[in-house]
C-alpha cells in the first residue's frame, strides 16, 4: 500500500494526464473544426452551430451513462476492453470538452472582422495562407478555448466516475477522490484534495494567461 | 522586371441580389496607363475593381490580363494585381509585419524581404512607426502602411478604390505622391476610383465615368474633362448633380 504523499502525487498524476491527453484530442480535433465552421458558408452553419452550442451543455452524466454502455462487456465496443480504465475516462473527457474547443474558436475566429481575409487574398495569399493569418489573430480566443476545456476537464466528475469506476491505484483522480473522501466523512482530506485541484487549475490558467498575454501583443 | 499587362473588359454583367447591376460592354486599360474610375457612390467602382482584382467571378463577360482570361483559380495571375482597398483592415501585428505579409506569403528569401521592407517603409514615411501595432495607427498612417504592403510587393496592376476618401489633404498629397513616384520608377498599371475630379485630373492619363452599373464616357484626360462627348459626363465635369 502507497504511502498518502504517494497516492496524492499519483492521483494528481493521473488527473493532469487524463486532462491534459483529452484536451490534446479535443484540441486537434476541434480547432480545425472550429475554424471549418467560422468559414462555412453552407446552408447548414446555422444548424451546426446550434449543435455544437447544445454540446456544450451536454450532461456529463449523460454522457458517462452511453460511455458505459458502449464499452460494457455486452456493449458495441466491449472488445476494446476499455471500460474501468483511464482510455475510457479520457475518451469521456474528449466527447466533453470537444463542443467547448469547436464553439469558442469558431466564435474568436468569426469575431475577425470578415474583411480582413479577402484583404490578404487581394495580397496574394492563397486561401490557406489567408485562413492561417486570420487564425493568428484570433489566436487569444483560441487559447482561451483549449484553457475552458481543461478547466472542465480537471473539475469533471459524472463520467469519469462511471466510467473509470474510482479505482485506488488506476483510475482515481482529484475529483473522484474528492467524492469518495467527503463521502467517507473525512472533510480534511477531502478539502486538502480539493486545494491540490484548485492549485492545478490556477497554475495552467495562469499559464495560459500569459500565453494569452504574448499572443496579444 | 516584367512589362505591364493590359486589362481588356469584354460584354461585362455582374448582379447582386440587392438588384444592382454592372454591365460594361467594353473597357480597354492599356498597358501603363492610369485609368481613374469617377462616378457617385453605388456607381459600381467598387465592384469593378473587386472584379478586376480577380477574386470576384463576373456572372457573365470576360475579363482579360494581358490577353489572357483573368481566373480567381490561378494565384500566379491573381498576384500581378493588387487592391488597396478605402478602408484598410490591418492585422494585429507591428507595421513592418504587415508590410512584409505579401511577401512572405510569395515565399520571397528574409534577407530580401528585410531589404525590400526596410526601403518601402521609409519611401511611405513610415520607418518611425515600423515597430508600432498596426491598430495604434491614425487613418492616414493605416493608409499609408496599406499603399506600403501593396508596393512593397511590385505588383503589375494596381488598384486603388478610393485609397484618399477620408484623408486630409497632407496624406492625400503624399499618396498621390507615391503613386506618381512608382510609375516613374517602374512599369505600373493603374486603375484608381474616386469620387474626386481634381483628383483623376491630376492623376489620370484615361477618365471613365460609371453611372448606375454602366459605363457613360471613356476618354483621354483632356478628352474627357475639355471636349466630352455625353451629356452627363459634360455635366458632371461642370459639378453639377447628375444623380
Amino acid at each position: 500500500m502507497s504511502s498518502p504523499a504517494e497516492s496524492l502525487i499519483e492521483i494528481t498524476g493521473l488527473s493532469m494526464r487524463v486532462s491534459g491527453l483529452a484536451v490534446l484530442g479535443s484540441s486537434l480535433a476541434g480547432i480545425p473544426l472550429g475554424i471549418a465552421l467560422a468559414f462555412s458558408r453552407a446552408a447548414s452553419r446555422r444548424w451546426w452551430n446550434t449543435v455544437v452550442q447544445t454540446g456544450m451543455a451536454l450532461p456529463p452524466v449523460v454522457v458517462g451513462l452511453l460511455l458505459y454502455l458502449l464499452l460494457s462487456r455486452s456493449g458495441p465496443l466491449g472488445d476494446w476492453q476499455w471500460l474501468y480504465t483511464a482510455e475510457a475516462m479520457i475518451l469521456a473527457q474528449v466527447i466533453l470538452t470537444l463542443p467547448f474547443v469547436i464553439a469558442v474558436t469558431a466564435s474568436s475566429v468569426g469575431s475577425v472582422p470578415g474583411e480582413l481575409f479577402w484583404q490578404l487574398r487581394v495580397l496574394g495569399a492563397t486561401p490557406w495562407q489567408a485562413r492561417l493569418a486570420v487564425l493568428k489573430e484570433a489566436r487569444s480566443g483560441v487559447l482561451l478555448a483549449v484553457a475552458a476545456a481543461f478547466g472542465r476537464s480537471l473539475s469533471e466528475v459524472g463520467a469519469v466516475m462511471m466510467v473509470g469506476g474510482n479505482i485506488e491505484g488506476h483510475t482515481r483522480v482529484l475529483t473522484t477522490a474528492i467524492v469518495m473522501e467527503t463521502r467517507q466523512g473525512h472533510f480534511a482530506l477531502a478539502l486538502g484534495l480539493s486545494v491540490v485541484l484548485m492549485s492545478v487549475a490556477l497554475a495552467i490558467n495562469i499559464l495560459i494567461v500569459r500565453l494569452q498575454g504574448r499572443a496579444v501583443s | 522586371m516584367s512589362a505591364p499587362p493590359s486589362l481588356e473588359i469584354r460584354s461585362l454583367r455582374h448582379s447582386y441580389a440587392t438588384g444592382f447591376v454592372l454591365q460594361i460592354d467594353q473597357l480597354d486599360i492599356p498597358a501603363g496607363e492610369t485609368l481613374c474610375l469617377l462616378g457617385p457612390t453605388g456607381s459600381g467602382k467598387s465592384t469593378l475593381l473587386k472584379l478586376l482584382s480577380g477574386l470576384e467571378t463576373p456572372g457573365s463577360g470576360q475579363i482579360q490580363l494581358a490577353g489572357e482570361p483573368l481566373s480567381g483559380d490561378r494565384i500566379e495571375q491573381l498576384r500581378r494585381i493588387v487592391l488597396v482597398p478605402q478602408r484598410p483592415c490591418l492585422q494585429s501585428a507591428t507595421v513592418r509585419q504587415n508590410v512584409e505579409f505579401g511577401l512572405k506569403v510569395r515565399c520571397v528569401r528574409p534577407a530580401e524581404i528585410a531589404r525590400r521592407v526596410t526601403a518601402q517603409l521609409e519611401n511611405c514615411r513610415l520607418t518611425a512607426l515600423a515597430d508600432r501595432p498596426a491598430r495604434t495607427l491614425s487613418g492616414g498612417q493605416l493608409q499609408l502602411a496599406a499603399l506600403a504592403r501593396t508596393l512593397v510587393i511590385e505588383p503589375d496592376v494596381l488598384l486603388l478604390d478610393e485609397p484618399t476618401a477620408s484623408l486630409d489633404p497632407g496624406h492625400v498629397e503624399v499618396v498621390e505622391q507615391l503613386v506618381s513616384e512608382e510609375r516613374q520608377r517602374r512599369p505600373l498599371t493603374v486603375v484608381w476610383a474616386t469620387h474626386n475630379l481634381f483628383q483623376a485630373r491630376r492623376m489620370a492619363d484615361r477618365v471613365a465615368l460609371l453611372l448606375e452599373g454602366r459605363l457613360i464616357e471613356d476618354a483621354g484626360n483632356a478628352e474627357f474633362f475639355d471636349q466630352p462627348h455625353d451629356q452627363r459626363t459634360a455635366a458632371f465635369v461642370a459639378g453639377r448633380m447628375i444623380y
